[in-house]
């Protein structure tokens, strides 16, 4: 066997030499999303987003539960550094809106990551053996399918406390339906193809197949369904912090920043406005993106 | 079709099962209890107030209980809300709620399909791509975002309806939270229909109309709607709950007296019989919505109405 070291060295002598280099499914793909000016905007804006969040203690000369008894709830002004102005508690909306986007992110990464180990395990599962476990398996999707979830979301808050880790998984847990969907109607119709049967016939265990060779090729709408979940995910932290059953003080996600600017918005619009607009910005970059990657994997009805 | 329809009720039936369970089990499991308080009742009165409402038998006995009890249509009386059983909370909070949800609905599929169709009409132009735009703000902007706004907006700054409250249900109270509910529905129910929209038009059998000399109405009323529909109908069930769950929060928002704004306080109070009632009876309204969904779904496609 080569290493993949020599296999590249192998391959770009062969283009050196005037052979005509293959372009993968994949790279054409890259291509035709980087030619997506609203997809490359908003990675460009996503990317600002999270440096300025990893970053944010260097951004800001306040802490993000500093309170400036000098400035309690006062209007953005640069002249006291106080950029996007104060909360209730004097405390600087900037720099609670950076590690608001700390949590927000992290939460629509992580609870995307376990709905993506759930649904695409689950999906590849029932897709593979077909029949009768996949019938039953299926089934169980659409039961769970017509439960009110979010109310058993908001029920798990309350019940087992605001546990930022719970809502990771709790999160995950509801929004692996859709993706198990996916998957299985991919799976369904790679199943009988040749190499399947070839991996079949050479003793390839049933497990290896499916994470070998059924998981890497359905993978092209998981990664568009995950680009749409994880805003999805983002929207709905948001909505339960709006409840007060998201992150506890002094942390803070946007979810909660709205919800304390939603009280005051006669007096301080700007504790509404500014968490908003990150929040709206950021959802909607993930759907450029989620809607530029299906047209660049997809490109059939454009 | 008939089958079909049983089919479904058939699972209808195991699912509310499966919710009312989940829900009671996670309710019971929580710590703490109805009757927790800064200062600890006298022990004999507490075990007189758990019997009362069945807390103090084991929890297997008290979800047996339960479960007859609401077989025969009792939900019990609300624990912290004295007085009141939850039936009557319910009845009280159920028509501001079903007004306002169903009213969006409503609201998002007649706006949500119009757009969608006309924006797929015109594919690729400059009206395509301002209405898509809009919905991908309506899309992005969540509803707890959009219903403040819309109450500084119009209530405040413009003063033509009131920012909040419900008054006695007169029709300018209910405007501004149809309109939040409402919205990100029909933004992505606009995105939905212009997808397909497009896809039909792009079909065979719309080729065929078109080829047959109909005109450009009629091909899109009678043959591009029917298809370009289905996916539309099939959101119509998450939609539904979006809405319901929605309503919790732009009823607390906007002050109106639904049973939304009961959810979240009776789950905080450990108000466990409300809770239950809360929950059982969206998951009635969700379930029940499917499966009108499912029916209807059955009627437009043409696939699924010959396999039965």
């Amino acid at each position: 066997m080569m290493n993949k070291n020599q296999k590249t060295a192998m391959l770009q002598a062969a283009g050196a030499a005037g052979e005509i280099e293959g372009r993968s499914l994949w790279r054409d793909a890259r291509i035709r999303l980087f030619r997506n000016k609203a997809a490359v905007g908003s990675m460009i804006i996503l990317a600002i987003i999270t440096l300025m969040a990893i970053f944010a203690p260097l951004l800001s000369p306040f802490e993000y539960d500093q309170i400036d008894w000098g400035y309690i709830q006062e209007g953005p002004n640069w002249e006291n550094g106080h950029i996007l102005g104060t909360d209730g508690n004097g405390r600087d909306i900037f720099i609670r809106i950076l590690y608001g986007a700390r949590v927000s992110l992290a939460v629509g990464l992580l609870a995307t990551a376990v709905s993506l180990v759930i649904g695409v395990t689950y999906g590849a599962v029932a897709g593979y053996f077909g029949g009768r476990i996949d019938n039953i398996m299926m089934r169980f999707v659409d039961v769970l399918y017509s439960l009110p979830f979010m109310f058993f979301v908001i029920m798990l808050m309350v019940v087992f406390g605001r546990n930022i880790f719970l809502i990771f998984v709790a999160l995950g847990a509801v929004e692996w339906l859709t993706m198990a969907r996916i998957v299985r109607g991919q799976t369904l119709s790679i199943r009988r193809r040749e190499f399947i049967e070839a991996a079949h016939a050479t003793g390839v265990s049933n497990f290896k197949i499916i994470f070998r060779h059924v998981i890497p090729n359905v993978l092209g709408p998981v990664i568009v369904y995950m680009t749409l979940t994880i805003p999805q995910v983002i929207l709905t932290e948001s909505f339960l912090s709006f409840l007060g059953l998201g992150v506890q003080e002094p942390l803070t996600s946007w979810g909660v920043l709205i919800s304390e600017g939603a009280k005051v918005i006669e007096a301080a619009t700007w504790m509404l406005i500014y968490p908003a607009i990150f929040l709206a910005l950021t959802l909607f970059c993930f759907n450029f993106i989620g809607d530029g990657l299906r047209d660049a994997l997809d490109p059939k009805d454009r | 079709m008939l089958s079909y329809a049983i089919r479904r009720l058939m699972i209808a039936i195991p699912t509310l099962f499966i919710v009312i369970t989940v829900a009671f089990f996670m309710m019971r499991i929580a710590p703490g209890g109805p009757f927790d308080q800064e200062r600890a009742l006298p022990p004999e009165i507490e075990k007189n107030i758990k019997a009362a409402y069945d807390l103090d038998k084991p929890l297997l006995e008290q979800y047996t209980i339960y479960i007859g009890k609401i077989l025969r249509g009792d939900f019990g009386p609300s624990i912290k809300i004295r007085d009141f059983s939850v039936a009557e909370l319910i009845m009280a909070g159920a028509p501001a709620s079903m007004q306002l949800g169903l009213s969006a609905i409503f609201l998002a599929l007649i706006f949500g399909v119009g757009f969608g169709t006309y924006a797929a009409l015109r594919q690729n132009s400059a009206v395509d791509f301002a209405v898509m735009g809009v919905a991908m703000v309506g899309i992005a902007i969540p509803n707890f975002v959009m219903a403040p706004l819309l109450s500084l907006v119009f209530g405040l700054y413009l003063s033509i309806l009131p920012t909040a409250g419900w008054g006695d249900g007169e029709i300018q109270y209910k405007i501004l939270p149809i309109i939040a509910l409402a919205l990100p529905q029909v933004a992505y129910i606009a995105r939905l229909t212009r997808g397909s929209m497009v896809e039909v038009l792009h079909s065979n059998y719309i080729r065929t109309a078109r080829a047959k000399g109909l005109r450009e109405k009629l091909v899109v009323n009678r043959h591009a709607i029917r298809g370009a529909l289905l996916p539309v109908v099939s959101y119509l069930g998450p939609a539904t709950a979006a809405v319901m769950t929605g309503s919790v929060v732009i009823e607390t928002i906007f002050g109106v007296p639904g049973i939304g704004t009961y959810f979240v306080k009776a789950a905080l109070n450990r108000d466990y019989p409300l809770v239950m009632g809360v929950v059982i009876v969206y998951a009635v309204m969700i379930i029940l919505l499917n499966f009108l969904v499912d029916m209807v779904y059955g009627l437009l496609d043409p696939k699924l109405k010959s396999r039965s």
